[in-house]
Parts: C-alpha cells; structure tokens; sequence
C-alpha cells in the first residue's frame, strides 16, 4: 500500500450521484411492467453511465455508449418490443430460499474482494501500471496521433479490432439469414409481416 | 400518420447529423470517436428519417442490397489493410509498411485511416440492416398500442 488517499472532490460527488441514479434507474427498470417504460429507462441509464464515463475521463468510451447504448439499443429494443406484446406479464411473488442464500452470499462475496481493490485514482494501481503505462509513453514516439485511445486500438490491437468487426459483421449476417426478406440476388418475397394481426 | 412538424424538423436534421458522423469517423485521431461511433451516428440519420418518412421512404433513399454489399466492402477494406501489410513483408497491421520511406510515420495515420472507415462501414450498415429487419416485420402500428 503506498501512501496515496483520494481526494474528496467535487468531481467525486458528481460521480456519487451519477452512480446513485443509474442504481435508482436500474431498480425502476426492475420494478415497471411496462414494456415501453423499460426500453426508455434502458435509454436513460445508458445515458447516466455516458456521464460517468466522462467524469472518469474516458470520453471514448462515454461517446460509444451514448450513440450505442443510449441511441441504437434503444431503437433496436423499441423495434423488438412492438412484435411483442406491450406489457409483461404480473409475476407472482414467491419465495425461494435457496436462490436469496446464493445472491447474498455471492453479494458478501464481491464486497468482500473489493477491500483488496487499488483505491479509486491510485497511480500505483495496476490498470495504470504495465501495458497502459507503456501505451502512453511509445504511441508519442511510434504513432504520432493525439488520441491514444485510437492509437491503441487501431494500430496496437488491430487484430482485435478486426474481430470486432467480425462480430459486427456476423450480427448482420445472422439477422439477413433469419429475417432476410428474399435473396440479394432478388429471390422470392416472405411477407410474414401482413399476414394477420397479432393476438395481444 | 402524418405530422409535418417532425418531418420538417428531421429534413433539417438529416446532413448535420451525416455531417457530424463523417466528422466523428475522420477525426478519430484527433479527438474521441473513431469507426464505431461513427458507423452509429451515420445510421440513427436514416433510422430518423424512417420514423419520420416510414421505413419505405427509406428502403427507396438506402436500399438493403446496398447495405448488404457496404457490410462486405467494409469487413475487406480492414481485413484488405492487413493483407496489404502482409504482402509488404511487415506483421498484420503493421502499417509503417505502407509507406516505408515516410519519416513521420504517414503509414500509421493512412493504415488507420483505412481501417477506422472499414469499421465506420460494416457498423453503419449492419446497424441499418438489423434496423431495416426488425422493423419492416410490423407494418404500422395503433396509437393505442403505446
């Protein structure tokens, strides 16, 4: 343990509340019925952890979650949610003992592994250390570019990067092959869409 | 389903927002963004415009089989800077073979530059896609319904 003690600033506040919205937000989504209101708040706690990303100065990834996570996720879901029908169903409550034990032992567990965590903002703390440290210091020299963060991956981790777009890729064609309306070649029509109307 | 006002707005809208993802995706080395957002903002534009005009208006503006070939275009141009990086005798995605003689590491910013638009491509268009299926399944829907 090294000497360094965070610092209660006010940027440590705003990151208090964000966290406690995006919790209250989270318990919402867990308690609505509503199909619709769901979708929203998915919008809305994509968006808080947008702000939170920023205030860790992670500007990147705050920029990929609020047009992914906040923008396309939500038209996808809202996009799902009308082939279905538009509130869930009431769940009666019940007990199950053996499924409370296992959660808050689980619980107990993490918080238990969060004493040996580096504290918020340590130097020393490992993520700053290593490999980050060494990103820092040779994409000046290596990769002329102001941001690291595209530095890192699309040069550094090009490989990875491909991957993802890999996955993107494959998403596309899995929806074209399940869903697809006729070849691309202009094969036949399946117009399962006005056969009739739902039953909700 | 006809309101004016937001299909004015949206026609107003539509070339920032394509203006703002093209600047998103080119400007990735300079500031945050990069492919992935950008591919993102370029396909809410359209996603806009088919709330606005319905997803036919949209089809007519950006068809499938377009989309369907961007998707391709944009997996190769990435995979396609590797290879040429390969066939340059430098490891996959070692850009600096690009442009050997370059002083000031040109090769970085052109392989980069590349792939980020590769990226920017299969994102904006697989989006679109997902986007295209999943919503010409229900063609309209009751105001009732929300």
């Amino acid at each position: 343990m090294s000497g360094f003690s965070p610092l209660m600033s006010p940027v440590v506040l705003i990151d208090l509340a964000l966290l406690t919205m995006l919790i209250l937000v989270a318990v919402a989504m867990l308690r609505s019925r509503h199909l619709f209101a769901v979708v929203m708040l998915s919008g809305i706690y994509s968006l808080l952890s947008a702000a939170f990303f920023v205030s860790l100065d992670a500007v990147d990834v705050a920029f990929t979650e609020a047009a992914v996570g906040a923008g396309i996720s939500t038209v996808l879901m809202l996009a799902g949610m009308l082939l279905t029908v538009r509130r869930e169903k009431p769940k009666t409550p019940g007990r199950a003992p053996v499924a409370l034990a296992v959660v808050l032992a689980m619980g107990a567990a993490l918080f238990y592994a969060t004493i040996d965590m580096p504290a918020f903002g340590d130097p020393q703390a490992p993520a700053n250390n290593y490999v980050g440290q060494e990103y820092v210091e040779r994409t000046a020299s290596e990769i002329p570019m102001p941001n690291i963060v595209t530095a890192v991956l699309a040069s550094y981790r090009g490989f990875d990067t491909m991957g993802e777009t890999m996955v993107i890729f494959t998403a596309g064609v899995a929806v074209l092959l399940l869903l697809g309306l006729g070849s691309v070649r202009g094969g036949r029509e399946v117009s399962d869409a006005k056969t009739k109307k739902r039953d909700d | 389903m006809d309101h004016l006002i937001l299909k004015v707005t949206s026609k107003l809208l539509f070339a920032p927002i394509i203006l703002f993802a093209l600047y998103v995706q080119f400007h990735g080395d300079y500031g945050p963004g990069g492919g992935f957002q950008a591919g993102v903002i370029f396909a809410v534009a359209f996603i806009l415009h088919a709330f606005c005009f319905g997803l036919d208006e949209t089809k007519k503006a950006l068809p499938q089989k377009a989309l369907t070939v961007a998707m391709v275009i944009g997996f190769l141009l990435y995979s396609g800077t590797g290879l040429v990086t390969m066939l340059r005798g430098a490891n996959l995605f070692g850009y600096d073979a690009l442009f050997p003689a370059s002083t000031h590491h040109a090769g970085q910013h052109y392989g980069i530059l590349v792939v980020e638009l590769g990226v920017g491509v299969t994102v904006a268009s697989t989006m679109l896609t997902i986007f295209y299926h999943f919503t010409g399944r229900e063609p309209d829907i009751d105001q009732e319904d929300w």
